[in-house]
């Protein structure tokens, strides 16, 4: 091979930046084109500082914009190479255009979203307005709680992303800065493990293969579009699920960790539970304990592919609970929660009538505090003690100033 | 759970010092997380660094924090913030500054009845790397006052983390660390 190996430690202090940067490298992607923007900037470049030191074969394309470089990736990949890039917050929105077109096209493209709430108020901290943006956007969506999630889950974006029963984008969801910039134990693989994991690229469809020309990118009216859209949506809500579990499996063959679409904690008897995302989910899952030795049956569900949205494991996650709080880390500007939405969507046709209260935390970065969970979770035990919701539908946590709920 | 805050200004290597502590504990099999707030990001601005060390997995990701240690590596932040904050009785304090610990305690009440360490980080890293980077030199005054490791252990440790550098700079970051251990009270 034409590129250096690098031998790393078996645990390395990484914080999340960097561990993605890493498997960017092991996964010997092809094309970078990126617009650095914070908290995403060091994985980029990390990537380039990688490829000049000639640990990668491949191209660091510098371009003008986001929504450039998300084209220069759709490029790319159409080309036929392995094609990666990371943004954040306004560079997120500015892809959003380039965002449908890449799942339309049905392109292979891992992006690292490091998650950062959108102006304004200008702000560079950690939430999750950027990836609620992109939720529609047909790509499939997965979720980091720590920096060795940010690490793992690039692998598997690859993997499944690439599969030619799927051929749809990937975004790798991890918190500015509570992940990106937060150094913690690593368990790295091999650089041999790692690609061996991910495996060469098989090009399919490549505008780059003469032989077989292609078109990508066509028109479709009224007599098609309708049908393409189906189908991609299909694809998502059929193909990927078994190529992820299928991945997850082979990923704990090689590793010794497990991933799950729905990731439960102590849910087999609890009474009450937060769902969440991102790093909460890890601090979560830490109260939930101490709520325990309290007496308070408590349980964490983490959701770790957002999208396609696993409907039925979250509902079989929640079955037994009596108390549940949908934690969304973005305003919903004039309407319930996703969270809140979603799970009363796979609850509402079950036999479950588990109580449900939504709450928005987190905005621009804004700590939530084991103290918050603890609060939180007394306040679902209550819920349960009186037999029904005793709280507005909608509250915020950690906000100053007056009172506010809804609904 | 031990758990260290920093008190910086944004250049002055806190967030470097806080990973540096990490890498290093880690080897030792423990569990590690080290992280900061940036607030605008501004070179000079005031910040604060965090290391959190455990036995078992860090899963607490709040910013909060009570810490066990506070370093404050630049003399003016005693005065212009409040390292106290979110303090317990049994917290402890490093403190760099041109002052003996009992001036230092007059001329900042807060530090009254706390158990305050004092050692001029910004002379001994400007009479030894050259530069005013305080980071390492606290790290030698921590291990003094904590005990943590032995000093040959902790040196060659931080020579590993410090790798890529000039030799040069690797020594006298070596120095440094060591006068702060011989010199803080």
């Amino acid at each position: 091979m034409a590129f250096d190996k690098m031998e790393l430690e078996d645990i390395e202090v990484w914080d999340g930046n960097f561990a993605a940067a890493q498997a960017l490298r092991q996964s010997q992607v092809d094309v970078v084109a990126a617009y650095p923007i914070t908290p995403s900037t060091p994985i980029v470049e990390g990537y380039a500082q990688f490829t000049a030191d000639g640990y990668v074969e491949g191209e660091f394309v510098m371009v003008e914009s986001e929504h450039a470089a998300m084209s220069a990736c759709i490029g790319a990949a159409a080309a036929g190479g392995r094609v990666a890039t990371a943004t954040s917050s306004q560079g997120f929105a500015l892809m959003v255009e380039t965002l449908y077109q890449a799942s339309g096209m049905r392109l292979p493209i891992v992006l690292n979203l490091v998650n950062r709430a959108l102006a304004a108020p200008l702000n560079v901290n950690g939430d999750h307005s950027d990836m609620y943006l992109g939720r529609d956007s047909g790509w499939i969506q997965l979720d980091a709680y720590c920096p060795q999630d940010a690490y793992d889950l690039n692998f598997i974006a690859f993997k499944v992303s690439e599969d030619h029963d799927v051929r749809l984008p990937c975004m790798v969801n991890q918190d500015g800065f509570m992940t990106s910039h937060t150094a913690q134990g690593v368990h790295t693989l091999t650089d041999d493990e790692a690609y061996g994991f991910v495996g060469e690229f098989k090009p399919m469809n490549d505008m780059l293969d003469f032989e077989h020309p292609v078109t990508h990118g066509v028109q479709a009216e009224e007599d098609w579009h309708f049908e393409h859209k189906a189908r991609q949506h299909n694809d998502l809500m059929t193909k990927v699920f078994p190529k992820i579990e299928a991945a997850f499996s082979e990923f704990e063959k090689l590793s010794g960790r497990k991933y799950n679409m729905v990731e439960k904690y102590d849910m087999d008897d609890a009474d009450v539970c937060v769902v969440c995302m991102g790093s909460s989910v890890e601090t979560a899952r830490e109260v939930a304990t101490e709520m325990r030795a309290q007496g308070i049956k408590a349980g964490v569900v983490g959701i770790r592919v957002i999208r396609p949205f696993p409907f039925f494991e979250i509902a079989e996650a929640l079955k037994c609970v009596k108390a549940i709080a949908a934690l969304d880390r973005s305003s919903p500007n004039g309407a319930p929660g996703m969270l809140f939405n979603e799970i009363a969507g796979s609850l509402f046709n079950t036999d479950t009538k588990a109580m449900l209260s939504g709450y928005v935390y987190g905005l621009g970065g804004r700590d939530l505090t084991k103290a918050h969970l603890v609060a939180l979770f007394k306040e679902l035990q209550a819920n349960v003690d009186a037999g029904k919701i005793t709280t507005p539908l909608q509250q915020f946590i950690g906000v100053r100033g007056p009172k506010l709920a809804y609904l | 759970m031990l758990e260290i805050r920093w008190h910086s200004r944004a250049g002055q290597g806190a967030v470097t010092g806080a990973k540096g502590l990490a890498n290093v504990i880690s080897t030792t099999g423990k569990h590690v997380q080290a992280f900061a707030f940036y607030g605008s990001a501004k070179r000079g601005a005031a910040m604060t660094a965090y290391n959190r060390v455990d036995e078992k997995v860090i899963m607490n990701h709040e910013k909060y924090m009570r810490p066990d240690y506070v370093f404050v590596i630049d003399p003016a932040l005693t005065f212009t913030t409040d390292v106290t904050i979110n303090h317990k009785d049994s917290t402890k304090y490093i403190i760099t500054t041109h002052m003996t610990t009992e001036e230092l305690k007059k001329a900042q009440p807060k530090l009254e009845g706390k158990e305050v360490y004092t050692v001029d980080c910004i002379t001994i890293a400007n009479e030894t790397i050259g530069r005013p980077i305080p980071n390492t030199p606290m790290l030698g005054a921590f291990m003094k006052i904590s005990g943590m490791y032995d000093m040959e252990f902790f040196k060659e440790s931080m020579k590993r983390v410090l790798g890529k550098l000039p030799q040069k700079i690797i020594d006298s970051n070596m120095l440094a660390i060591q006068r702060a251990y011989d010199e803080v009270k």
